[in-house]
This record gives structure tokens, sequence and C-alpha cells, in this order.
């Protein structure tokens, strides 16, 4: 154990690997190595890349690290793809449009399956994702799941949110929730050899004047990604997002409120755990029965299942 | 953090070199995931060492190799030597597709622990992946 922690941080991929696999499961064993890691990470710049079903993300994801490549900079990948709700399986395809990063050193991609987790993500993400920041990359880039209007959950986890648009969606964009427009920092219209590209950017413009004055608009950038176009003025935009957050200092607001959201959701976690195995099965089926039954509310079931840790 | 994350069996669907049958990978890909496993499939044309590199990366528990070219004697040997430049010697080997009869041994010599081959009912093949992989 101490063995692969080592190995980790002498900057063995395999040892990387490994990690990422019991942090993932969420084993005890993978519990210490977050515990052991944590303090290495903080460093990286953790950008978010979320859209819909087949906006190009994991296209663009790619075409993102080979600028960074380009750069100089070495980039860790985790794509998410969602696991099947009836069989708990999932396929992962996300690497199929990563080819061109296949064989480099500096660039190591995992696939991950949302294992139940709502909003677009992993239960288990933002430790994948400290542990591939502790392993050095100067970035992490995170593939969500195709996402709809509201998982916004990732905005949680990135630094910068890049949201993917399309054109030829136009009629979308009316119905478009302020909820998933609001977590972009950076603004893509993917697919722009499609016809339609600069009507959606002057949408989105007409869209985002009618944010709050005071608060920061997000760029819009215009990619082909399948091309690598228009890559060099997304990674400039990110960049200039990054300084803002430095300069105006919500990058501190940021990790707080992050770092709030993480220990209260692990925090959540153990106290359940506790409850349930503080509570014989038959005790919580006999309180379930009686809220079935309409003999006792849900609130006072659930209290007399919190006293069992309380004190 | 709703239920705690369970662990899960992976596995790796490749089609190696310039094979474009990519109907057969996809049927156990999708029989796997069917049968609960987080399965990786990386799509076609791929060399012997993007093969062992993904599976590094994926930290899979099997790799399946599908190929009707009929290159699998050329090509399987050299990812099998990926694998082991790597330290990934501790997966699970098995393939399917168009191999003869004869190329059996030579298969089993290299470290594949089955071959399905056409008509092969897709159950057999997640309840072999469930006997072989130890959790
Ligand atoms: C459909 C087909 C095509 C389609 C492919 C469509 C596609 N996207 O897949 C098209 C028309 C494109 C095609 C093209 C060619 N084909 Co073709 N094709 C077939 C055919 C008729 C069926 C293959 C198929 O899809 N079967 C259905 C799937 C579900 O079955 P399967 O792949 O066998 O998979 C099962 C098992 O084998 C096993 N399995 C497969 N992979 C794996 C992997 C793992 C890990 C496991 C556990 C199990 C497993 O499980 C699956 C489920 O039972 C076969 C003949 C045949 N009867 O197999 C010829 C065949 C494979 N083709 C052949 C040839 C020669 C060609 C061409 C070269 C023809 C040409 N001259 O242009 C081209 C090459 C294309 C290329 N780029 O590679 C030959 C190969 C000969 C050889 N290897 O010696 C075959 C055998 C025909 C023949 N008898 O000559 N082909
Ligand atoms: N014409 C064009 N096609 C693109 C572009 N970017 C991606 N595509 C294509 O769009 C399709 C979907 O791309 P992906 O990168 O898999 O999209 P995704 O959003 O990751 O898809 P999911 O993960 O399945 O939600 C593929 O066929 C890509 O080749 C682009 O800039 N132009
Ligand atoms: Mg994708």
């Amino acid at each position: 154990m101490d063995d692969l922690v080592e190995r980790f941080l002498r900057g063995e991929r395999r040892a990387l690997s490994r990690v990422i696999t019991r942090v993932e499961n969420a084993t005890p064993e993978g519990r210490e190595y977050v515990r052991q890691l944590f303090p290495h990470s903080g460093k990286a710049h953790i950008i978010g890349i979320t859209g819909g079903a087949g906006s190009g993300k994991s296209t663009l994801t790619g075409a993102l690290a080979a600028e960074y490549r380009k750069r100089g900079k070495t980039v860790g990948i985790v794509a998410v793809d969602p696991s099947s709700p009836f069989t708990q399986g999932a396929i992962l395809g996300d690497r199929i449009r990563m080819q061109d990063l296949a064989l480099d050193e500096g660039v190591y991609m995992r696939s991950m399956a949302s294992r139940g987790a709502l909003g677009g993500l992993a239960p288990t993400i933002d430790d994948v994702v400290a542990v591939m920041d502790a392993f050095g990359f100067d970035y992490v880039l995170i593939e969500t799941v195709g996402a709809g209007q509201d998982e916004v959950e990732i905005a949680g986890t990135a630094l910068t949110t890049i949201l993917v648009n399309n054109p030829g969606t136009g009629d979308d964009i009316q119905a478009m929730k302020a909820g998933i427009i609001e977590i972009a920092d950076v603004l893509v219209v993917n697919k722009a050899d499609h016809p339609g590209a600069d009507v959606l950017v002057s949408q989105l413009q007409a869209l985002l004047s009618l944010a709050p004055p005071g608060s920061r608009r997000p760029e819009i950038v215009k990619t082909t990604a399948v091309r690598g176009e228009g890559l060099d003025k997304l990674a400039d935009a990110i960049e200039q997002h990054r300084q803002w957050l430095e300069s105006s200092g919500t990058i501190d607001q940021c990790r707080n409120d992050d770092a709030r959201h993480q220990v209260l959701s692990i925090a959540r976690a153990i106290l359940l755990e506790r409850i349930r195995a503080a509570t014989p099965e038959a005790d919580l089926q006999a309180l379930v029965e009686r809220v079935a039954s309409r003999d006792l509310d849900p609130h006072t079931a659930a209290e007399e299942l919190a006293a069992a840790v309380s004190s | 953090m709703t239920s705690p994350a369970a662990t899960k069996i992976r596995v790796l669907i490749a089609k190696p070199g310039l094979d474009g049958h990519d109907r057969g990978a996809k049927v156990v890909a999708r029989a796997l995931r069917d049968g609960g496993c987080e399965v990786i499939y990386t799509g076609i044309r791929q060399t012997p060492q993007m093969i062992a590199e993904a599976a590094l990366q994926e930290d899979v528990d099997v790799v399946g190799l599908s190929i009707l070219s009929g290159a699998h004697l050329e090509l399987f040997p050299r990812i099998v030597a990926e694998l082991k430049n790597r330290g990934v010697d501790d997966v699970v080997l098995f393939c399917g597709g168009i191999i003869p009869e004869e190329d059996t041994k030579a298969l089993e010599d290299l470290g594949f622990k089955a071959i399905f081959r056409p008509g092969t009912n897709t159950q057999d093949i997640v309840k072999f992946v469930y006997e072989n992989v130890t959790k």
C-alpha cells in the first residue's frame, strides 16, 4: 500500500491507475489513499466540459488536451458516461474520440461510469480528480455525461466550466433553462463547420445580455473540434477566466464553496452509514411498514432512526 | 454521494489492426454491459501500443480482442508484449471472431483463456467473465 503511494509520487502511471480504481470503488484503502495524496493536490487547473449528448464534448476534450500539449502542459482527463439504471453496467466510449492522444506520455485518460450519481458526474468524482491533481498534471479535464438542463454539479467540481452548444439547435436556446447557462464560464459553439454557427453566437450573446449587471460575462468561442479549429482561442479564453478567478479573489471563494459542499456530502454519507449500522434491518423494516400503512409519518420515523446515533 | 460505489468488473474491448468488422465487438460490449460490467470500447484501428496503453490507463480486469481479418497471429503476440512492457501482467485475456481452430494452441500459449467464434451465445461470454475475474 505505501509502496503504491511511493510509486504514485514517483510518477508511475500504473500506480495512478491502481489508486484511481481503489478511490473510485470507495474502499477503505481508497479513502486512505485520498488522505495521503490530498495534500499534494490543489495545483492543477480543473476544467469541466458539459453540454448535450453528441455535442462533441469528447472530441473537444481531446482537441483541447492536444492544444495544451502544444503549449508544453500535461493533462489528465476523466470522462463520465452513464451507468444503466437496470444492470449497473456501462459502455464507456469516450476514448474513441481521443485517439490522437493515445500514446502521448503527457496525457492520461480515464473513463468513469456514473454509478447512479445524478447531475452528470460519478459518486467519487471529487476524490478521483484530487488524485489526478496530486499526480501533477497541469490541467485536469472532466467530461460530464451528456447533460440536459439541470446537470449543474460540474460547476461545484471544476474551476472553469465550459458549456458546449451546437448550431442548428437554435429553437432549444429559447427553452434553455437559465440554470445550465449560468454555470458556464466559457460558452463554446462547436461544429462551427455546420450552418448557423454565427446565428447561434448572436443568440447566445443576446441571452447573456440579460445577465445581471456586474456579473462576469462568459466568453463565446467557435470551434470545429474534429478539425482542431478554434482550440487556441478556447485555451486563451480559459486562461483569461483563470486569471480573473485569481485577480478577483473568486478562486478562494470557489475553493471554499467546493470544500464545504464536499465535506458536507461526505459527512451526510458517513451519518447514513452509521444509522444503517446501528439499526437492525428488522427494526428498519418495522418502521418503514408503519410509514407505508400511514401509522407513522416519515419525519418522525427518520428522527427515530437518527436518534440511534446521536449523543 | 448517494449509495456507496460498488466494485465493478472493468473490461476493455478492442479491435486491433485494420479490421473494420466491428459488429461482433459491439455486440459483445453490449452483452457485457447488460451483464453488469463496465466496458471500455476503444473503436477500430487500434495498434498494439494503443490497446496496451488503454488497458493500463483504464486499469481493466479483462482485455478482450475482436478480430475477423485473419491477422491475429501477427497482432496478438505484439499486444501481449506491449502489455508486459507496461507491467500489465494480471489481466484476463480472451478473444473472438474469425479464428481458425488450428490457431487455438498458439493463442492459449500466449495467455488467452478463451476464444469465442461466430454463433457464440453472448450469455456464455458474460458467464466466462464472471467466472474468471476474482474481485
Ligand atoms: C458483415 C460482414 C462484413 C461487413 C462488416 C460490417 C461491420 N461494420 O462490422 C462488411 C460488408 C463491411 C465487410 C467487409 C469486409 N469483409 Co466481411 N464479413 C462480414 C460477415 C458476413 C459477418 C460478420 C459479422 O458481423 N457477424 C456478426 C457478429 C455479431 O459476429 P462476430 O463478429 O463473429 O462475433 C461473434 C463471435 O465471433 C464472438 N466475438 C467476436 N469478437 C469478439 C471479441 C471478444 C472479446 C469475444 C469474447 C467474443 C467475440 O462473439 C460474437 C457474438 O457471437 C463475415 C462472415 C461471417 N459469417 O462471419 C464476413 C468476413 C468476416 N468478411 C471477410 C472479408 C474478407 C471482408 C472484406 C476484406 C471483403 C472485401 N474484400 O472487401 C471486407 C473488409 C472490411 C474491413 N475494413 O475490414 C471474411 C474474412 C476472411 C478471413 N478472416 O479470413 C469473412 C469471414 C467472410 C468470408 N467467409 O470470407 N464484412
Ligand atoms: N461536423 C462536426 N462534427 C463534430 C465536431 N465535433 C464533434 N463532431 C462529431 O459529433 C459526434 C459526437 O462527438 P462526441 O465527441 O462523441 O460527442 P459527445 O458530446 O462526447 O457525445 P456523448 O459523450 O455521447 O454525449 C461525432 O461523430 C464527432 O465526430 C465538429 O466540430 N464538427
Ligand atoms: Mg463523449
